[in-house]
């Protein structure tokens, strides 16, 4: 991965405490992974930013092989890849997410 | 690539584990994995999912647009 997009790709990230790359947006969902993450978040009252990989195929290509993790949805908490959708889920349920965002 | 080529894809990648596959819209397109591995033992779900994931590089890339998993020890 080139520089430049391994900078954007990090400055997203680095751009609020909780970072989600998704299909679509958070209002307008494009796939039902994507749709089923925002919708924990939006369940436990979490600020966050997020970017629609949908209008930047590098940055698509890109954050598969920044985490290397081959699927989108994927969330990001203090600057840390945290998992895609089956993860984020489980994680909701357990209660560890809402610890991770201080819900 | 069937459901039955997948499982066996991940099973051969991870010799000794149990997968069990689900379609529930019998598309072979939405498919979710249960795999319960001994190797995942002292890893974390992201490693181990990870592991999963590198068994199915090339099937990821293309025809299965949506894998749905679920990993035990």
């Amino acid at each position: 991965m080139d520089k430049e997009l391994q900078d954007k790709i990090q400055g997203l990230i680095g751009s609020k405490k909780i970072f989600l790359f998704m299909k679509g947006t958070p209002d307008a969902p494009m796939c039902g992974f994507s749709a089923g993450v925002t919708n924990v978040l939006r369940s436990l009252g979490a600020d966050y930013n997020s970017f629609n990989v949908l209008s930047d195929m590098n940055v698509r290509e890109g954050i598969k092989e920044f985490a290397n993790w081959p699927t989108i949805p994927q969330l990001y908490i203090d600057g840390e890849f945290v998992g895609g959708h089956d993860i984020v889920v489980e994680m909701a349920r357990s209660g560890e997410l809402q610890k991770k965002i201080g819900a | 690539m069937t459901v039955q080529e997948i499982q066996e894809k991940i099973q051969a990648g991870l010799p000794g584990s149990e997968v069990e596959i689900q379609d529930p819209y019998n598309d072979g397109v939405h498919i979710k994995a249960i795999v319960k591995f001994s190797g995942f033992a002292g890893k974390s779900i992201v490693e181990q999912h990870r592991m999963v994931y590198a068994t199915l590089k090339d099937e990821l890339k293309a025809e299965v647009h949506a894998l749905g998993l679920e990993t035990k020890v």
